[in-house]
């Protein structure tokens, strides 16, 4: 078990404790947090971060086969119920052309337009 | 204390490294998206931490201990990670009493001024062991 608990360079975490809990006291009803539960949301932290980039990669519709995309991750966001909670900072991109039509198509029909599906990442200005 | 936006911020580095620990050799991973995974890490943070809080709000009590983050992990449906937790903060149980009973003989043997390591039971004073390697991706703040 203390194998399998430590990190390929054998320590046991590698996050900062003293930034995880700035992060935490930036909560306001947060008083104070005891040694073990910042080591523990440390950690935890770190499973969290393994597991969104294993699952996106896994699941990952963008066409890159080896890499990990920021589309992957907003895939995942959205359609995994676990992973919903970062919908909000993971948006899908749009390219602004298409945001344009879409507005427009919005004023034409008086209906909600649906999401499109994203595209190139990059190169073109992107809406959130 | 006032955070700048950055302290909210995990290294890059380290940030780098867990998800290159989690993906098979050889994937790229573009700067969005880890940058994007970043934010996403202290998202969760904050939503861990106000989860938790709950449960000790529940039980009256105003320290947010181990029993409530795991409550919280439960509760965010990462049951996935309750043996490793588990398990590491066995280890981690153990690494602190260790700490602690050598810093005991050494206040036995020396009188003189020993460095002021710790202070309140809830500081994270040990930090300094697990922070050594980062080279100042960003200001480090240290309680």
């Amino acid at each position: 078990a203390e194998m399998a608990a430590r990190l390929s360079e054998n320590r046991l975490v590698s996050l900062p404790l003293s930034r995880i809990r700035v992060i935490m006291k930036s909560s306001p009803e947060v008083s104070s947090i005891n040694q073990d539960a910042l080591f523990l949301t440390a950690k935890a932290t770190e499973l969290f971060v393994q597991y969104l980039a294993s699952y996106s990669y896994k699941h990952g519709r963008g066409k890159e086969k080896n890499a990990l995309t920021y589309t992957d991750l907003s895939h995942t966001a959205e359609e995994c119920e676990t992973f919903q909670f970062l919908a909000d900072i993971l948006p899908k991109k749009i390219l602004a052309s298409k945001y344009l039509k879409m507005l427009e198509k919005e004023k034409q029909d008086g209906e909600v337009g649906e999401d499109d599906e994203e595209d190139e990442e990059d190169e073109d200005e992107t809406v959130g | 204390m006032a955070e700048r936006p950055e302290d909210l911020n995990l290294p890059n580095a380290v940030i780098t490294r867990i998800i290159k620990e989690a993906l098979p050799d050889g994937v790229n991973i573009s700067k969005e998206a880890r940058s994007a995974i970043s934010r996403a890490a202290s998202v969760f943070v904050l939503y861990a931490t106000s989860c938790a809080n709950n449960f000790a709000m529940k039980g009256k009590r105003k320290t947010l201990n181990a029993g409530d983050v795991l409550s919280a992990m439960e509760e965010m449906e990462f049951q996935r990670f309750m043996v490793p937790l588990k398990e590491s903060l066995e280890v981690y149980r153990r690494e602190q009493k260790g700490k602690k009973e050598a810093r005991k003989d050494k206040d036995k043997k020396a009188d003189s001024e020993e460095q002021d390591k710790s202070r309140e039971e809830d500081n994270d004073d040990d930090d300094e062991r697990m922070e050594e390697e980062e080279p100042n991706e960003e200001e480090e703040v240290d309680n």
